[in-house]
């Protein structure tokens, strides 16, 4: 069984981090919760692990632009940790927040030209969207089409002019029932992006919260005969597998 | 506030999605352009700007470009600025710390001045912002508000009560010196003035704004405590809600499931062997009317404080939300002073703000919001009702100690954790113990900062298990005088350095520190010896706290600034030293003759019915809420492919068990308009049976009770209000659901002039709301709304009476009736524990208890839910279609049944099982001789 650790990190408004934490559990990873303030106090703590995650929320309450505090702190506190990480042959990943704070860290790789704005509609939004993935990220690898819910108010990827993201997840329709299937205005129905070496993942949505079928919307219609793991659980899986 | 200073101007996209709402209430070919304005003293270093300007979407400009029109909306000095001071935080971070105050310009083209100032009550309130409007950019100037308080005269005051009761009155109404009502009433005044001759002394004034504090309506909920008529002599409190809970308890026995009631700031259950679920359903209504944002999210800050204090401490893992507004498209041409300056807020602005406000609380909070409604009756027009609720997780026990219990001994340190204390909110308890007309008090309105407060509940929860204090409560009404004054009826008294207490600003009164409402604080009691552990664990979060005093058992509450006492009151007086007032009432039931029955345009009707903003879809604000944080969402608050709202929500807070909590809730305000003993009846019975209904068993079931009543020193009122709450024992206690928490709001009246300047009174309709929280084993075995198959069997349980009395269906038809629903207990108990049976065994497909609409409205949901059709016979229902239909009858749930499993099921509920018809092959809901509608034409009314 691969054991790789896993880092998820807590504090100033991130609130998403039992439940990540406990998806990386589940898939045999030895996951830990870390406060913020402790990694930057032992930024050390960060060469013994393999998977760095930055859960949902809302640091610093998306003041001055979602995920713009909290980036400028780990760029300025954390910068030659986190890149010492990424040189390594390590996975991040950023959820819904943790997304907004990676793509404003240029995720780790100094792009300036992907952004994330308020969505189109100018409301926070909750619901249900189904993704299909695309590119070579390890984190996407068999993962396959995905029903996960999104839940936030600026979650609409925005491109400079020229840009060439590398996209990993896109909208698409399927279940959305009468709803559009893009939830925000995203250019190019992007939910999810990487970096250059796809060990960088980067998506609104959330897939901890779509892990298990009791999760699921339609979960009393699709009653009690299905597998008890749902789609957002094969993201999980496929990171921690990529350290078998 | 002064003038100068340097600007740091940020301009966002030409599409920006936070203009759209904007852009609804501007012409066609209006543009907005938004651009963030971070204010300082000094010049910033460049990587300021950098550092917020997003390189995409955002550009940082040194003058903004040109416009039509432009309105600029900061904060008035010492309302809470959070965008300051996080952009104040990273500034810091930069090495050039200094305060940053943070405002928004909205550049407006094509756009002419009347519309301009019309969009003013979308984007600011004078209550808490500044706001400035010009159509040129020299008028565009930097300003800093800062507060700048005088520090000098005395720290506090001698307040002379030997005066004359016409003296008395208008100091209770206006408050020493002017500050602020008391809200004494003059019994009330003549009990301290009795008390300070014993001692031989005048009162300061710090003492005289503690007792009208801890005295308070809203603190000490005189009315459900005084004697009341000959025949509830121990008050409406104990007589029939304390007094329900202990019978069913004693009733139960082995079986009882309460852990903790009444006595803590929330209530709770057992949830499994290892920990409880707390529950708590607040009211923000008076601080809703005048600021709907910063009142409804300091409303959600403030229930979520009860429960990070209830007990040694819990974890919320739900808000509940509850809405009483004025439809939305009515006007509101109303005002709270003659001359028509201060108008009321519009329902739509109100609406707006309150669910926006529920929005940013809870959200940024990462709690999620599954369970609520939105209710609208024209009476809210002057005081909107605002409930806010929030369910919290526990361990049983801390260290081998029964987690719900807690007491600060003398000796223990006073500590204060989290914001700040400035001038917010002071008279908060008192104002919204008194009627609402002119003159309320600015410093009565707050805007809340959920992160500060998220910060603080982590970094509790992260140390609950240390045994670090030995009691934990939160500030809301009254601030510290009030909790510091309950937390120290345990050791016996207390000594507070007042001058200890972290301030926001210098130049606070020792009064003002004492009652101030300023949000996010948690007061605890800590031994010595963990005091210095415990601050510096806060303090690697981010959060600030310090020891401002210790707890004693000298009898006395004692405090002191730099040195000097300015208060030395007896705790007993404190605390028991009220005098009673006994309340008589009266009561005559309302209602009009039953209207004329109809036999025909059932289908139309029924359309028209689900088209009422009472009966709609609640998409665009559940949408809004997270309802998925946490992971947790089993049963979610829209069901099926075609998402109808549900009543009953239920949440699995832990990843390793299969158990569940079940949420759901009751009211019917109009029915109180023919019976106020019905509609209490009614709420329970609902709440009760819509979380039954989802699967939640009928005998682990708890309840809180809201009363949200009006002119409650009116006999009349009185008397309705007596006869709810002999209702709610008799309902409670045959269903064997106990009450665990409740809360009242008792003065919902609104007291101004219309546009020609009359004097008129508006009071919101009486209203109880029920909350029910139950625990289900196994969340597998939750039932949702929706319809699973064609062919599946479609039963009502229960019976219809001819009940349309007060029902949304005679309210379309702008009548009231008479025939208000009777909720009939002793048939609903058997139902009710029949049906649980069912669900355990697997038999129930789907499940929806009726409610407003009746059965119509009922079969309607289903077949929207699930995009199929239903084939109705309306035999079995022996009544004319129209009150088969439409009637409100109590005690009822739709189901449908697996063909495989109709045997079982028809034996198991033979008393009770009405058969309908069945779910059908087409998409048409067809009620035999009276209805076909296809599911389109509903969906298209509901939505």
């Amino acid at each position: 069984m691969p054991h790789p650790r896993a880092i998820v990190l807590a504090g100033y408004g991130l609130n998403c981090e039992v439940e990540t934490a406990h998806a990386f559990a589940a898939c045999g990873a030895a996951a830990e919760v870390v406060h913020i303030a402790d990694l930057l106090a032992a930024p050390e703590n960060l060469a013994g692990a393999q998977i760095l995650a930055v859960p949902g929320g809302f640091s610093f309450g998306d003041d001055t632009g979602s995920g713009n505090a909290l980036a400028q702190l780990l760029r300025l506190r954390l910068g030659d940790a986190l890149a010492a990480f990424h040189a390594r042959d390590t996975l991040t990943i950023g959820i819904c927040n943790g997304c907004q704070v990676l793509v404003r860290l240029g995720l780790l790789e100094g792009r300036t030209d992907i952004a994330l704005t308020h969505n189109a509609g100018g409301r926070y939004v909750c619901r249900w969207v189904d993704l299909a993935p695309e590119g070579a990220s390890p984190w996407l690898a068999g993962v396959g089409r995905m029903h996960i819910p999104v839940a936030h108010g600026e979650g609409r990827f925005v491109l400079a002019e020229g840009a060439r993201p590398h996209v990993a997840l896109r909208y698409v329709p399927g279940q959305s029932g009468g709803l559009p299937h893009n939830p925000n205005g995203s250019t190019d129905d992007i939910a999810g992006v990487t970096d250059a070496s796809g060990r960088v993942l980067a998506l609104m949505p959330h897939p901890e919260r779509g892990m298990y079928a009791w999760q699921r919307d339609d979960a009393p219609e699709r009653g009690p005969n299905v597998p008890e793991e749902a789609d957002g659980m094969r993201l999980f899986r496929a990171g921690v597998a990529y350290f078998a | 506030m002064s003038a100068g200073g340097h600007r740091t101007l940020i301009l966002g996209p030409e599409t920006d999605g936070r203009a759209g709402p904007l852009l609804r209430h501007l012409p066609p070919g209006a543009a907005v352009r938004i651009v963030d304005v971070y204010t300082t003293k000094d010049k910033p270093p460049e990587a300021f700007a950098r550092a917020l300007a997003c390189p995409v979407t955002q550009e940082a400009v040194p003058e903004p470009p040109t416009f039509a029109w432009a309105v600029e909306v900061g904060f008035l000095p010492g309302v809470a600025d959070n965008v300051g001071a996080t952009a104040a935080g990273m500034l810091e971070a930069l090495g050039a710390a200094q305060d940053v105050y943070f405002s928004r310009l909205y550049l407006l083209s094509e756009v002419g001045e009347a519309v301009a100032r019309s969009l003013l009550p979308f984007l600011a309130n004078p209550l808490i912002h500044r706001v400035t409007i010009f159509n040129n950019i020299n008028s565009f100037s930097a300003f800093l508000p800062v507060v700048d308080l005088d520090c000098t005269g005395d720290a506090s005051a001698c307040v002379n009560l030997e005066v004359s009761d016409e003296e008395l009155s208008l100091l209770s109404s206006k408050g020493i010196e002017n500050r602020g009502p008391l809200g004494l009433p003059l019994p009330y005044l003549h009990t301290i003035r009795d008390y300070f001759r014993a001692e031989g002394r005048k009162p300061r004034d710090i003492e005289v704004e503690m007792l009208a504090q801890s005295w308070s309506e809203h603190c000490k909920h005189n009315i459900f405590a005084s004697p009341l008529d000959d025949d509830v002599p121990d008050g409406l409190y104990k007589h029939y809600i304390k007094r329900a809970t202990q019978d069913i308890r004693a009733a139960k026995g082995e079986r009882d499931f309460c852990i903790s009631v009444f006595t803590d700031n929330a209530g709770g259950i057992a949830f499994d062997e290892r920990w409880m679920v707390c529950d708590k359903v607040e009211t923000h209504n008076t601080p809703c009317s005048l600021e709907p944002f910063g009142g409804a999210v300091t409303g959600i800050g403030g229930v979520n404080r009860d429960i990070m204090g209830f007990g040694l401490g819990a974890k919320p893992i739900a808000n509940r939300y509850g809405f009483c507004f004025a439809p939305l498209e009515a006007p509101a041409d109303y005002y709270r002073d003659l001359e028509g300056k201060i108008p009321v807020l519009s329902p739509e602005i109100v609406a707006e703000g309150v669910i926006h406000g529920v929005e940013h609380g809870g959200n940024c909070a990462g709690i999620p919001t599954p369970q609520g409604f939105a209710y609208y009756d024209a009476r809210c027009v002057g005081k909107p009702l605002v409930f806010v609720g929030t369910v919290g997780l526990a361990p049983r026990t801390i260290r081998g100690k029964p987690a719900h219990i807690k007491a600060a001994r003398p000796g223990d340190f006073i500590v204060t954790a989290g914001g700040r204390v400035g001038l917010d909110g002071i008279h908060g308890a008192t104002f919204s113990s008194v009627a609402l007309d002119e003159g309320a008090p600015a410093t009565a309105v707050q805007i809340g900062d959920p992160i500060t407060q998220k910060k603080l509940s982590d970094a509790l929860l992260e140390v609950r298990g240390r045994a670090w204090w030995t009691s934990i409560t939160d500030n809301g009404a009254g601030g510290l005088s009030s909790s510091v004054g309950e937390m120290g009826r345990d050791p016996g008294g207390f000594v507070v350095e007042m001058d200890k207490v972290p301030l926001k600003y210098p130049g606070l009164k020792p009064w003002q520190i004492w009652i101030s409402e300023s949000q996010e604080r948690m007061t605890l009691s800590v031994p010595p010896e963990h005091a210095d552990a415990l601050i510096a664990h806060l303090a690697s979060r981010g959060v600030e706290a310090a020891v401002i005093g210790r707890f004693t058992d000298s009898g006395r509450a004692v405090a002191t600034w730099e040195g000097e006492e300015v208060l030395n009151l007896s705790m007993d007086f404190i605390h028991d030293g009220t005098p009673t007032t006994p309340l008589t009432t009266t009561f005559t039931p309302g209602g009009d003759v039953e209207p004329k029955a109809r036999t025909t345009n059932m289908g139309d009707a029924l359309l028209d019915l689900l088209a009422r903003p009472n009966m709609r879809s609640r998409e665009a604000i559940t949408t809004r809420f997270d309802h998925g944080v946490q992971g947790g969402a089993a049963l979610g608050p829209l069901q099926g492919p075609g998402r109808v709202s549900a009543d009953a929500t239920v949440i699995r807070p832990l990843f390793d068990s299969t158990t569940g909590v079940v949420l759901a809730h009751g009211l019917f305000p109009r029915y109180g308009d023919i019976d106020t003993g019905a509609m209490a009846a009614a709420s329970l019975d609902y709440a009760v049976r819509a979380a039954v209904a989802a699967g939640c068993p009928f005998d682990h079931l708890a309840l809180l009770d809201n009363f949200c009543w009006c002119s409650s020193t009116d006999p009349a009122r009185l008397g309705q209000l007596k006869r709810a709450c002999a209702a709610l024992y008799e309902a409670a206690v045959a269903y064997g659901t106990p009450f665990i928490s409740g809360k009242d709001s008792m003065f919902n009246d609104f007291k101004g002039y219309d546009a020609s300047g009359h004097p008129v009174t508006i009071s919101a309709p009486p209203t109880t709301l029920i909350s029910a929280l139950g625990v289900m084993p196994d969340t597998a075995k939750a039932v949702s709304l929706t319809p699973k198959a064609a062919g599946d069997r479609l039963y009502l349980l229960g019976a219809t009476h001819d009940e349309c009395g007060g029902s949304e269906y005679y309210a379309m038809r702008g009548a009231l009736g008479r025939n208000v629903p009777q909720t009939r207990l002793a048939a609903n108990r058997a139902l009710y524990a029949d049906y649980s049976r069912a669900v355990a065994r697997g038999l129930i497909a789907s499940a929806l208890p009726l409610g407003l609409g009746g059965l119509a409205a009922a079969l309607a949901k289903k077949a929207i839910a699930s995009g199929m059709g239903l084939e109705v016979d309306l035999s079995a229902v022996d009544l004319s279609p129209e009150k088969a239909l439409f009637s409100e009858s109590t005690g009822r749930i739709l189901v449908t049944v697996v063909p495989a499993h109709d045997a079982a099921f028809q034996k198991g509920l033979a008393n009770f099982a009405r058969p309908l018809g069945h779910v059908s092959f087409n998409t048409d809901l067809h009620v035999a001789e009276c209805l076909t509608l296809p599911v389109e034409s509903l969906a298209a009314a509901y939505r």
